[in-house]
């Protein structure tokens, strides 16, 4: 019971802050992304939001924290519309996606970058050969997948390793792969579910470095975490997930719970 | 169809990738894909030859459905005046459409005609023709040549009446008996081949499908992923269709040239050699490339949402 009320007492917190942010904004142009009362309702009945309402201004840098089972992942998913919200209005960059039409949806991912803890990487391409598949299938021109291929490659700090096959890399260099990959058509909006993950807490600090370095370039990045070191050390905003409610929104926040 | 809006004519760079992809696929699952365009091989083989068949029975029993004649042969005594006479009551027949009188010299050419041009074996018909003189009778549908030719019968000076009989109707029964069989055989044979190649491009997929995500994920059209499937089915189907295409022409090739000239002494003429094998033979290769493409492109749809 008192834990409930507690709960309840930050979750109203969270929605007036949330709020008073709304109206402190002249404009709403500067967001990123904004949930407006967005609900998700599994097939299976499970509501995996419950009237998330947030934005996310261009270049923030945000956490998403909160238990397994939370909601974060199918926040995420929301976002580059792998899920149609039950309710609600999303917007990216200024444009609901909510309704948006299936044929649409490619050319939103192309204003999207995405990261996961798996990688995601083809097993028989080469590190430059996985990087320019993302521009080659967006039919971009073969003499800029060239140049901007060997540049994120640069970012990541990759650049020697082109000619590698993927099990040939440890865990930190394939995400990293994965990570220019998803950057490799300027998006303006990064987003990564757990991208640390399955790394090492040496790696998953390499990552992070990456991460920054790609935020400082203007990118927005949303990722999706577990990593109580990494959020508490390198300082950004924390959105706390609990039971597909925003819980705690925080500028420079802290992790919140145990491990 | 598969462009977005503004942007129909495709990249040839775009194509050229589609093309090496399906090519790819198509070798690095050998076998898989041997075994899909054999089905499609085996399955269009029978439709082939069922067509074949089918289309001849159709052309002959159209052949005889226009024949709607009721042959009247005279006594060899009977007058002109009787002759008269016998035409005039000829015509009083309901559903009798038009009489002609065809003597015997006529009759004889027709029917050395319509043996072909090796008809010196009846060289001695010539000087000892046993034809009669005959009324030719035209009904209107092939069914009536039955009344009509039952009333002609009774009348005086007819020696002898010849029509169709029942193989009219007994041919009509077994074409529509053999359309049936066949067009259910058919539909069972192709539907077969669909599931056939529309597994062997699922198991493809499967394999592929982490590279489907992949596209999805960095925004790739649905098109964009469909067409090398597209390319592939459509592969399989025309190869598929390709040893059909030649054994119906060497089938129908000995078909035609060496039983013909036995049937037209049954009067029957198969459809001509040229006609045959040009018509069919798209209609094969049409086939195989729907039943290639239905099976790859319903296969990779479920593989797309994401
Ligand atoms: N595809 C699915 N079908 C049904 N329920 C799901 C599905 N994916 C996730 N869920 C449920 O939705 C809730 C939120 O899941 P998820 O977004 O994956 O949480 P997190 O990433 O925070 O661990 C959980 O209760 C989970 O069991
Ligand atoms: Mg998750």
């Amino acid at each position: 019971m008192q834990r409930n009320r507690e709960r309840l007492d930050r979750i109203c917190l969270a929605r007036s802050n949330s709020i008073k942010k709304y109206r402190g904004n002249n404009s709403n142009m500067d967001n990123m992304i904004l949930m407006q009362n967005v609900w998700k309702a599994y097939p299976n009945g499970v509501m995996a939001l419950n009237g998330v309402d947030l934005s996310v201004k261009k270049g923030e840098f945000v956490y998403v924290v909160g238990p397994s089972g939370a909601g974060k992942s199918t926040f995420i998913k929301m976002i580059y519309r792998e899920l149609k919200p039950t309710r609600g209005k999303i917007f990216v960059n200024n444009k609901n996606i909510a309704n948006l039409k299936n044929r649409q949806v490619p050319y939103l991912r192309r204003k999207i970058g995405v990261v996961f803890q798996d990688f995601k990487l083809l097993p028989k391409l080469t590190v430059y050969e996985n990087v320019a598949f993302a521009l080659e299938v967006i039919e971009e021109h073969p003499s800029q997948i060239k140049k901007r291929v060997m540049e994120v490659l640069d970012l990541v700090g990759l650049k020697h390793k082109l000619r590698s096959f993927p099990d040939q890399l440890s865990g930190g260099e394939q995400q990293r792969v994965s990570i220019a990959r998803s950057i490799c058509n300027r998006p303006p909006v990064l987003i990564a579910d757990e991208p640390t993950g399955n790394l090492d807490p040496e790696t998953s600090w390499q990552i992070m470095d990456v991460f920054r370095r790609i935020n400082e370039q203007g990118t927005t990045v949303v990722m999706a975490t577990h990593n109580k070191d990494i959020v508490n050390h390198i300082r950004h905003r924390v959105i706390a997930l609990e039971g597909g409610m925003v819980v705690r929104d925080e500028q420079e926040g802290e992790y919140g719970y145990e491990a | 169809m598969m462009s977005r809006k503004g942007n129909t004519v495709m990249k040839l760079r775009t194509m050229n990738r589609h093309l090496r992809e399906s090519f790819r696929s198509l070798t690095r699952n050998g076998w898989m894909s041997f075994a899909s365009i054999s089905a499609v091989t085996v399955s269009l083989v029978l439709v082939a030859m069922f067509l074949i068949v089918m289309f001849n029975l159709n052309k002959i029993a159209g052949d005889v459905e226009n024949d709607v004649e009721v042959k009247v042969y005279l006594d060899q005594s009977t007058t002109a005046a009787q002759q008269n006479q016998l035409e005039e009551r000829l015509k009083g027949i309901a559903d009798v459409q038009s009489v002609s009188f065809v003597s015997r010299k006529e009759g004889l050419n027709s029917l050395l005609d319509s043996l072909g041009t090796d008809s010196n074996q009846f060289q001695d018909l010539q000087r000892e023709n046993p034809l009669p003189n005959a009324f030719v009778l035209k009904t209107n549908q092939p069914e009536q040549t039955i009344q009509v030719a039952s009333e002609a019968r009774n009348l005086p000076n007819v020696a002898d009446v010849r029509y169709g009989k029942g193989t009219v109707e007994r041919l009509f029964k077994f074409v529509n008996i053999m359309r049936n069989v066949g067009i259910v055989l058919i539909l069972g044979l192709l539907f077969t081949s669909v599931f056939l190649i529309a597994n062997t491009i699922k198991l493809t997929i499967v394999a592929r499908r982490r590279e489907i995500e992949i596209m999805k994920l960095c925004g790739a059209t649905n098109a964009f992923v469909r067409w090398p499937y597209f390319i592939e089915g459509l592969l399989m189907g025309i190869l598929g269709s390709l040893i059909p295409v030649t054994l119906v022409i060497v089938v129908y090739h000995f078909a035609y040239y060496n039983l013909s000239s036995n049937l037209s002494q049954m009067f029957i003429r198969l459809i001509p050699f040229q006609t045959m094998v040009t018509n069919l033979s798209l209609l094969l290769v049409g086939i195989g490339a729907l039943i290639g493409v239905w099976g790859s492109v319903s296969s990779v749809r479920k593989f797309l949402k994401i």
